[in-house]
């Protein structure tokens, strides 16, 4: 498994006289965990909705499955299998955890045609497997941070994607409960889902990367193994400081 | 299956609804009740039609007065220009309510809360301007409708729109229901709530507002068209008046927004109490009412009568729900 699933080829996002995202490259393989790690406004989250289609390109052109979609709605490209959680959770507020899992079931796997009964089984097991079974028919406004943390996962899951972005899935987690969602993304990926992980907290991005890559004020600063970029000399000034 | 069950349900009280209806205008001789009657039910239709964007996609639309003074002049226009029957009338003015839905949506729909409110406002102006300056449909001045015969077997025209007005109500109310339960509903539901978060999980949120808006502006039209015949009398200041849109809004959140009976309720009770008003006090009162219920309701009651019944339901039952 190592043709690429995404590939990310000189995108260049400006806001105004700002350039967030500068001529970005760079190739997702099938399979693969991907960390992204950055300080605050390095282009990080910018990147993640360029892929996902919230943001449009002003340069450069993005691939999925071989096939350019940097034009695609949202939409379609969730349908393609690019799923992904929001940085501050993103629930349907009126709905219930089982209602929220069914929006995507609805919308993203369009063509299937499940049956009712398999709609539902096929959503209890997803929440069984988030440990939110117990939460299913509770409205998700009731829900604390850490179920929605898993919520939007289990939604992202529920679209049947090939390609997971979790935008900072674990900011404001304890420590078990980081531990717990890594476990959670781990075993992901072990069902062949690609996953590209954004965090701030570095052992655990560290912990689950086969390859990072390290952005600063939207350029490509470090790329390669965990222990490759930690030891690059500027991550360690991007997120330190310069020493005089 | 309880969903089927509930679908004969509602068929059959809809038919009860029609019969009875009919029914009513061979029993009553007066013509007064279809008169006043006429009235409610317009209302019920236009905030069930105003509930289908407004409610279920939460897209504030002050433009129902557009739609419904299109209705109007679509009807006056193709009754003078052809004589076209009433039927004609409506359906021709469904259509045109729907291109402009569609249009109207398409310009304004990337809008998002109280942008979309104002350019659905600025609507209603460009459209009225527009037929104060068409001579034809009788300009500023408005124009004099003579209502043909009766079609038999009613022996009135008020009779014969009311039922009609009745047949209408339930092809609104069906339309919303409908809407509700369908993949359609639950996709205004979670663009409603989150419509970054709707798009990312694959719902085409500009879609399927576009078809709320497509669908809601049809239904305002469709409910203006006999209106013209029902007056005798069409002058743009009131087909376009802003009391079809603020009375529209206000009866869907009076009643409730997420369910399709909740404008239904807030329609009859609105409309009612205004009948009640303009015949025991007089017709300035009305708009008075209005204001002080939406008041009471968005500071007492902000899910409205529905809110109110299942907080009722909910204090009594305990927590009987799974």
């Amino acid at each position: 498994m190592s043709e690429a699933l995404l590939e990310v080829d000189g995108v260049t996002k400006r806001f105004g006289g700002f350039t967030a995202l500068d001529s970005v490259s760079v190739s997702i393989r099938s399979g693969e965990r991907f960390g992204l790690v950055g300080p605050n406004g390095s282009g990080k989250t910018t990147l993640i909705n360029c892929i996902s289609g919230v943001l449009s390109l002003d340069a450069g052109r993005i691939s999925f499955l071989g096939q350019d979609i940097s034009t695609l709605p949202t939409y379609v490209r969730t349908r393609r299998g690019i799923a992904r959680s929001f940085q501050i959770p993103r629930p349907f507020k009126s709905m219930t955890v089982v209602e929220n899992l069914m929006v995507a079931l609805d919308f993203a796997v369009v063509g299937h045609g499940l049956a009712e009964g398999e709609r539902h089984e096929e959503v209890m097991s997803l929440l069984e497997r988030m440990g939110l079974a117990a939460k299913a028919f509770r409205p998700s406004s009731e829900l604390s941070q850490v179920e929605l943390r898993k919520m939007e996962l289990a939604r992202a899951m529920a679209a049947r994607p090939k390609l997971l972005i979790s935008d900072e899935a674990m900011a404001g987690l304890s420590s078990s409960e980081i531990d717990e969602v890594l476990d959670l993304l781990v075993k992901l990926n072990g069902d062949g889902i690609t996953i590209i992980m954004i965090e701030h907290i570095m052992h655990a991005v560290m912990r689950f990367s086969e390859r990072v890559m390290c952005l600063d004020a939207g350029r490509i600063i470090a790329y390669g193994t965990p222990a490759e970029v930690m030891a690059e000399k500027r991550v360690q000034e991007a997120y330190l400081g310069a020493q005089a | 299956m309880a969903g089927a069950q509930r679908g004969s349900t509602f068929w059959i009280v809809a038919a009860l609804f029609v019969a009875a209806a009919a029914a009513a205008t061979f029993l009553i001789k007066n013509e007064y009740p279809f008169f006043a009657g006429y009235v409610i039910l317009q209302f019920i239709i236009l905030a069930t039609a105003w509930n289908i964007l407004g409610g279920y996609a939460g897209y504030v639309n002050f433009g129902t007065s557009a739609f419904f003074g299109l209705g109007v002049y679509t009807a006056v226009f193709l009754f003078k220009a052809t004589g076209a029957p009433l039927l004609v009338q409506i359906i021709a003015a469904t259509g045109v309510g729907a291109l402009l839905g569609f249009l109207v949506g398409l310009l304004t729909l990337r809008m998002r809360g109280i942008f979309f409110s104002i350019a659905t406002i600025a609507v209603t102006i460009i459209i009225e301007t527009f037929i104060i300056n068409w001579k034809f449909v009788g300009g500023a001045s408005g124009i004099q409708m003579i209502r043909p015969a009766a079609m038999p077997p009613f022996d009135s025209y008020i009779k014969m729109l009311f039922v009609n007005s009745a047949v209408m109500v339930v092809i609104a109310v069906a339309l919303a229901r409908f809407i509700q339960g369908s993949w359609i509903g639950r996709g205004l539901q979670a663009l409603r709530d989150d419509e970054m978060a709707a798009e990312c999980t694959g719902v085409p949120t500009l879609k399927l507002k576009l078809t709320a808006c497509v669908i809601s502006g049809a239904l305002m039209s469709a409910v203006g068209a006999p209106n013209a015949m029902y007056l005798s009398y069409a002058d743009p200041a009131s087909a376009f008046n802003l009391n079809y849109s603020v009375s529209a809004l206000a009866m869907a959140l009076i009643g409730g927004t997420a369910h399709w009976i909740g404008p239904i309720l807030g329609a009859l009770l609105l409309s009612v109490t205004q009948q009640l008003l303009t015949v025991t006090i007089s017709s300035e009162v009305n708009v008075l009412v209005l204001g002080l219920m939406l008041v009471l309701f968005v500071v007492g009651a902000p899910e409205g009568i529905l809110g109110l019944y299942r907080r009722a339901r909910a204090r009594i039952g305990g927590k009987s729900q799974p």
